[in-house]
């Protein structure tokens, strides 16, 4: 057996263990498996808006050849669904949502209908034979307008399109409004955004010969997955096995429940044979969850100095037709209750009220409402420092929480404390690193000259983790906040972790052995881990919400810490002294100051199976399994800067520089850690500058139906993003880590944002919305232009 | 997705593609590089019921250079064209505008012809094609015919070609020594088609215009040439006031395309600041 590691493996810069195979093109995902006799799936899809269903015509798809089955939602009628949210906030109205649309669809994509063919290729040509007869109604997608009287009603039970009004409060907003030396407004919008994944979704559902079922699907959550679709198709939840093989890609889309995960498992068991679908990527775009899609309007009160007195916010935040997953959440609990961000406003007032509109459902999306939070801080704070013609640093420097603040809960909050941070550090590691005093001076030198340079800053922080689970109940979030983890020891000491979170390109197989290999003082390449299959892996809640090494990492922590703690038992009865007088180090058991011969770890895990030599009562085997629940959540933060120039006369946007400081606590991997920050602020700049769902406003047609024209930047349109850190350790966790997947897609739209903003002051321009496209800063140039009569 | 159903035959001959053609003009559709064709099967916005492969036919491949001028067969990829050394000798805009096309995937299967008969407004070698005088050699039933590129574009998406028509070659005339050339594009960020784009033929004696040419894409319902923009270069020095002029009658030249990312305004702007920069680009 290869030595014990001698450095600490907790901040090594590993390479990702699981790459190989997915570079050599043996990555094995859901449309990679093919059972004999797989069925295979094809949905008729709504193209109408809002339509109410007249007859549904399915006599030619069901004689069209290798057709085995076609029906509409009227024959799943009461047999399987609704599908029910799983996050409700308290008052909410749930509209039902149906498997398959039975009498009305809602938005362009509904299911209406579907085929089950021997190929995939009948199965498309029959969908195509479907006839449905739709009587079209008035339509709604902009959330502004669906809260207006006589605005088309997508529900009954949901008057005004309404399904949930959040308030949140702290200090006296009305007060110091009146008080204040200043009061600004602003609305800004979150534009929607399609979650694009490499891997578009699928799922294959098999019958076992023992009656069980097998279900493949890309999810992030593969025990809730387990549980949703035993709940409601109505299986035995310990006769379903949910296996996620290698998934590319997921950013929140695929941690929900779909019609097509409950259809597949369904026809599996109604037609005893495997039963595939394929999501293809134009279906993607009008069927998978969307993100953002908020307007807010803030209020800001302030002196003269720049300093907040309060800050008032009204979001509306589109969900789509129905509530999705945990749709009433993301634009209540996640988006305002972090309005205030990384700054000290006493003063709080908001109101989020969550909107039904004919468009795809809108869910969690890397970040999920934090990001819509953050902006709603760092719009109103920019806005502050152009107001006022103070520098935007400053500004921010003179509002920040101190570090001595820690626990600090916002305007009093009771939902809300962030528990660490040091915003002062990260400013001035960021401006250091950025050259932030000769940028800022080359910008005013290069104006004279007719180059329009920006700075952009933005600052964030957030909460990660839901936990612990006996807070959830509060909110109406449906599940626990804990994670599993079982560490396994074979009898030559080598270790499997099986555990609850499930990467989805995260690398957790890597990350999850660096702390394992801390603690059980093993070679990281004696540690496997396994994630994604429901029958090995005890229990989990999965990947969301940055929680993977904050809840999942210390669950592997903890459970290697009661392996060494058994490990001990058995050693000291092998060396026949008394346990507290044994040490473990280096991999070795030894008794500190007698010359007794260590016994290793690999002979300890051999004892523990053998039984020879155990302690009386001890229980043989070298297995432990921990379910850890934390105790409060961390809070990472960040500071970023972006260096810009706009083309004003094209309105082109070149990013010259991107720097990013990131506090996610304790660093496990900085490798891993700095791709995940990449990723993110790409995702970011992405909305920032490219992305944006359209819809028709007239008839509801989704305009972006396509990667033709909804842009997902690539290589050539980011920059290289420099990302550097700062360690303070979260005190909610035994590693010290926060989270880290969300934080660069929070912090890049403000930063983006107010780096074009900074870039086009000098005509006068300070306000633009999301996407920076072009033609839009093209158009606002032209009209300052017009304004100041140039 | 997936396509339609259809059948497929591998032409040996341009007269057996000509005759599968007109046997059934609305069923039948051609295949060069297949990179507008397929996707649009797999999204069964078109479904022929046949597909002739043209790819086999040598009459429709190669580049040759001679003392009059430059042949490019209609299956030339746009990577071919990229690569020639010979093509970029003479004529630069080849690299220039081919390093434009999407990406080296798309690249090595599209062709040339097949994006001349698509026709699509924001392609990038109608503009090239204008620029460089071209003239469009068209094989039909009854044999070859030839027509300026120029007239070849009809409409979005439409062209002269008849549907048992087939494009075989595009015949360049050799440029004037000393002739500079330039591509420009601005880049739809979706789809990297052109918002707009402009090819310029230019050639200077003593510091003045003496030949313009100049091909817009992006802009219109098809290409166009910048007849005017031209024509007011010519015997003239490229002083700003002249550039700026030039812009202004290019950007005159057309009504433009209104969309849902570019409005009419922020093209016609670009036709002006393209232009104006490409001239730019080729004073001395
Ligand atoms: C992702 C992507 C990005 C792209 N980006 C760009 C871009 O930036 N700029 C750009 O200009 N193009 C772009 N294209 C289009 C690409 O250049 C196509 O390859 C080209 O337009 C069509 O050529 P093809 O050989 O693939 O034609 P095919 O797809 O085979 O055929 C296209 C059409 O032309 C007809 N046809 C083909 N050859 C002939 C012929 N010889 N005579 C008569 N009719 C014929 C076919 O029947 C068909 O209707 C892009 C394509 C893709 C997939």
């Amino acid at each position: 057996m290869s030595q014990a590691p001698a450095i600490r493996q907790i901040g090594q810069p590993l390479r990702r263990r699981e790459d190989f195979k997915l570079l050599a093109g043996k990555g094995r995902y859901v449309d990679d498996i093919k059972l004999p006799g797989m069925l295979h799936m094809a949905v008729l899809r709504s193209p109408h808006a809002h339509a109410r269903i007249g007859r549904v015509d399915l006599s030619a798809a069901r004689s069209a050849p290798g057709v085995r089955l076609a029906l509409s939602g009227q024959a799943l009628d009461g047999k399987i669904g609704p599908i029910r949210p799983n996050w409700i906030i308290p008052g909410s109205k749930v509209p039902s949502r149906p498997v398959i649309a039975i009498d009305r669809v809602r938005f362009v994509g509904e299911c209406v209908a579907l085929v089950v063919a021997e190929t995939l290729a009948e199965a498309y040509d029959a969908v195509g034979l479907i006839d449905v007869d739709y009587e079209v109604l008035p339509a709604v997608t902009d959330e502004e307008v669906a809260v207006r009287d006589g605005a088309p009603q997508l529900h009954d039970n949901v008057p005004g399109n309404i399904t949930t009004i959040y308030k949140v409060r702290g200090g006296d907003y009305q007060k110091v409004s009146r008080e204040a030396d200043h009061v600004i407004g602003l609305r800004v919008v979150n534009n929607r955004l399609i979650p694009t994944c490499m891997e578009t979704r699928a799922i294959v559902a098999a019958p076992e010969l023992d009656g069980t079922l097998t279900v493949y699907i890309g999810s992030q959550v593969p025990h809730m997955h387990r549980r949703w679709i035993a709940e409601t198709v109505g299986i035995p939840e310990h006769q379903l096995r949910v296996v996620a093989p290698d998934i590319g890609g997921g950013f929140g889309a695929k941690m929900h429940l779909y019609s097509e995960d409950l259809l597949c498992p369904y026809l599996a068991r109604e037609l005893g044979a495997p039963v595939k679908w394929w999501e293809s990527r134009s279906e993607s775009h009008q069927s998978t969850s969307h993100g953002r899609a908020h307007t807010e309007r803030i209020e800001v009160a302030f002196t003269n100095e720049g300093k907040i007195l309060g800050l008032k916010v009204e979001t509306l935040g589109n969900v789509g037709a129905y509530l999705s997953n945990m749709a009433s959440g993301g634009p209540t609990v996640n988006t305002v209750n972090f309005g205030t961000g990384t700054y000290k406003i006493d003063n709080y007032e908001a109101i989020s009220r969550v909107v039904v509109t004919n468009t795809v459902p809108v869910d969690a999306y890397r970040g999920y409402g934090r990001p819509e939070g953050a902006y709603i801080a760092e719009r109103a704070i920019d806005a502050v420092a152009r107001h006022l013609k103070l520098d935007q640093v400053e500004v921010r420097r003179k509002n920040f929480v101190q570090p001595a603040e820690f626990p600090y809960r916002p305007y009093g909050s009771m939902g809300v404390m962030y528990d660490s941070g040091n915003y002062q550090g990260l400013l001035d590691k960021a401006l250091a690193a950025f050259d932030y005093d000769r940028r800022r001076s080359e910008c005013e030198a290069l104006r004279g000259s007719g180059i329009y340079r920006g700075i952009g800053v933005a600052a964030y922080t957030h909460m990660c983790g839901m936990a612990p689970s006996r807070r959830l109940a509060v909110s109406g979030f449906d599940r626990g906040g804990w994670e599993s983890a079982r560490v396994s020891i074979d009898s030559s000491g080598r270790a499997t972790i099986y555990s609850g979170s499930m990467s989805q390109g995260q690398g957790h197989i890597t990350s999850l052995s660096q702390i394992a290999a801390d603690v059980l003082q093993i070679p990281i390449e004696n540690i496997e881990v396994v994630q994604g299959d429901t029958r090995q892996v005890q229990a989990g809640h999965g990947t969301f919400n940055s929680r993977s090494m904050a809840v999942g990492g210390s669950s592997v922590h903890v459970s290697s810490q009661r392996i060494v703690a058994k490990a001990k038992k058995i050693a000291a009865s092998m060396l026949e002294v008394d346990e507290k007088d044994v040490s473990y180090s280096a991999g070795a058991f030894s008794v500190p100051g007698t010359d007794i011969p260590p016994v290793t770890f690999s002979k300890v895990a051999r004892m523990a199976y053998v039984g020879h030599k155990l302690p009386d009562r001890l229980e043989p085997g070298l297995d432990e399994t921990v379910f850890y629940d934390p105790t409060g959540m961390g809070s990472p933060s960040g500071v970023h800067l972006a260096y810009v120039e706009v083309d004003p006369e094209t309105g082109i946007v070149d990013i010259l520089d991107y720097v990013a400081v990131d506090d996610v606590g304790t660093l496990i991997n900085p490798r891993l850690a700095a791709g995940q920050i990449h990723g993110g602020v790409v995702q970011g700049i992405a909305q920032a500058l490219y992305e944006e769902v359209s819809y028709d406003a007239d008839n509801g047609q989704l305009l972006t139906g396509s990667l033709l024209d909804y842009a997902v930047p690539r290589a050539e349109h980011v920059p290289n993003i420099r990302s550097l850190f700062q360690e303070t350790p979260s005190p909610t966790n035994p590693i010290g880590v926060k989270g880290i997947g969300e934080s660069g897609s929070i912090a890049a739209p403000p930063c983006m944002v107010h780096a074009v903003l900074d870039a086009v002051s000098p005509f006068g321009i300070t306000h633009l919305d999301m996407p920076l496209t072009p033609p839009r800063i093209w158009a606002a140039v032209q009209e300052a232009r017009k304004g100041a009569g140039q | 997705m997936i396509p339609a159903a259809f059948d497929y035959v591998r032409a040996s001959s341009l007269t057996q593609a000509i005759d599968l053609l007109r046997n059934d003009p609305d069923g039948t559709k051609l295949l060069a590089g297949g990179h507008t064709l397929l996707p649009s099967l797999k999204l069964r916005l078109a479904s022929p019921a046949l597909l002739v492969d043209i790819g086999d036919l040598a009459e429709l491949k190669g580049i040759e250079i001679s003392e009059t001028g430059i042949r490019i067969g209609a299956l030339t990829t746009h990577a071919e064209l990229f690569a020639s050394l010979p093509l970029n000798e003479q004529l630069p805009l080849f690299r220039q505008a081919a390093g434009l096309i999407a990406d080296p995937q798309v690249r090595n299967r599209g062709t040339i012809g097949g994006s001349l008969a698509n026709a699509d407004p924001a392609a990038d070698w109608p503009a090239v094609m204008l620029a460089l005088q071209a003239e469009i050699e068209i094989a039909g039933t009854s044999g070859f015919r030839t027509i300026l590129a120029r007239d070849f574009f009809v409409d979005i998406f439409s062209t002269v070609l008849e549907a048992d028509e087939i494009l075989a070659r595009i015949n360049i005339p050799r440029p004037t020594a000393g002739t500079r050339f330039v591509y420009r594009k601005i880049r739809h960020p979706a789809s990297g088609f052109a918002v707009v784009g402009i090819a310029i033929a230019l050639r200077l004696s003593q510091n003045l215009v003496s030949e313009a040419t100049i091909g817009v894409t992006g802009a219109a319902n098809h290409a166009f040439v910048g007849e005017d923009a031209a024509d007011f270069l010519i015997g003239k020095t490229l002083s700003r006031e002249n550039i700026d002029q030039a812009a202004r009658l290019l950007s005159e030249a057309t009504e433009c395309l209104s969309d849902r990312y570019a409005s009419a305004d922020y093209r016609a702007n670009l036709i002006q600041v393209e232009l104006k920069r490409a001239l730019l680009a080729l004073t001395p």
